[in-house]
């Protein structure tokens, strides 16, 4: 049995089998799975907000969509997975607070939306997402397979 | 006059905002201990200055489920503020205003919902009303909102709000009445220039 890594808010890690990765409580923040099924380098990254042009204080380049998932799959490349190979999984982005209007309040769709347009600009191919509603989530990549459970307060752990 | 970051902000005044945090907390307080007829001992109230990436852990584990009230703040100044309770905290707060036995815990109900955003109404209110008495600024709070779920999903939207203009937040931590161990966290999240409005009005040279 491998270690389950965590990955705190604004960070991201890079893992092997057997070992898997986990970030825990993705509100509006995105939760970015990516894997190699045959080197079974896994990497996960929490980001909180889509664009780090966008933002003066842009130091921690884990903190956004754009460089974030950027670091990750470079970071999985020098662990020796093969980009042609890696496939992401998404979740989080939800609207904690149901208050309509302003910025914050959108932010995890801008979010997810963020994320999505990052993977295609950098020809990963998105194969499962689990976005957006009201509720925050607990993600889990699972190295080995590739399985992303999504564990919710008062729902089933599901597999995406 | 130069455009200051909120980091530079909170660097420069910590006392100032500390202070506005205590006074703030502390009218907030006094009215839910008014509300609950409780007797009054409020702990001063704790003011930390975190960073954002910590905020998910500030109140606990980051998937113990905490309930969450959210308010607009606008007219003067421009934002939103945040009441935050842990799980046992909000069923003893409840559970004395429905008149219930102390250690009922089943799920809330429609009507305890909204004797929590009842309670959000009452806090934020204080809270502004002490922050306004202070400037002269006309704060008014909007509708409340609330969620029931992980700490770290909740604390996120705040996370986000501050990470947008900093890598700083700042939190306010109270107990409330000491034979019902209440445990409360503040948090007020200004938008724009409104940091630089209240300090402005406070006399601060901004």
């Amino acid at each position: 049995m491998g270690e389950m890594i965590k990955v705190g808010m604004a960070d991201l890690k890079v893992c092997k089998a057997p070992d898997n990765l986990t970030t825990i409580g993705l509100g509006s923040c995105i939760g970015i799975a990516m894997y190699d099924p045959v080197t079974k380098v896994t990497g996960l990254a929490h980001i909180m907000l889509p664009d780090s042009t966008q933002i003066r204080n842009n130091s921690n380049i884990a903190k956004f969509a754009d460089t974030g998932i950027k670091k990750l799959l470079d970071d999985m490349i020098k662990a020796g997975a093969s980009k042609n190979r890696i496939k992401a999984k998404i979740a989080g982005g939800a609207k904690m607070f149901d208050m309509g209007g302003s910025n914050t309040i959108n932010v995890g769709q801008r979010n997810a939306e963020a994320s999505r347009a990052k993977l295609k600009e950098l020809g990963i191919s998105l194969i499962a997402e689990d976005c957006g509603l009201n509720f925050g989530r607990t993600v889990e990549i699972y190295s080995e397979n590739g399985d992303f459970l999504i564990k919710a307060v008062g729902k089933t752990p599901y597999k995406i | 006059m130069s455009k200051m970051s909120l980091d530079e902000i909170n660097q420069m005044f910590p006392d100032v905002l500390k202070e506005i945090g205590n006074i703030g907390a502390g009218n907030a307080t006094t009215a839910i201990a008014n509300m609950l007829n409780l007797r009054m001992d409020m702990s001063v109230p704790n003011v930390e200055l975190l960073n954002v990436e910590q905020i998910g852990t500030a109140i606990g584990a980051e998937d113990s489920v905490i309930v969450g009230i959210m308010l607009g703040v606008e007219t003067d100044i421009e934002g939103s503020m945040m009441f935050l309770m842990d799980l046992p905290s909000a069923h003893r707060l409840v559970n004395r205003l429905m008149m219930r036995e102390a250690d009922y815990n089943e799920e809330f109900n429609e009507m305890d919902l909204s004797a929590i955003k009842e309670i959000g109404n009452i806090i934020a209110g204080a809270y502004l009303s002490a922050l306004s008495g202070m400037t002269n600024l006309t704060i008014t709070p909007t509708v409340p909102y609330v969620a029931i779920d992980m700490a770290a999903a909740i604390l996120s939207v705040p996370a986000i709000q501050f990470g947008m203009v900093g890598d700083k937040a700042l939190l306010i931590k109270t107990e409330i009445g000491d034979d019902l161990g209440i445990n409360g966290y503040y948090i007020l999240m200004p938008e724009g220039d409104s940091y630089e409005k209240i300090l402005r009005a406070l006399g601060l040279p901004i």
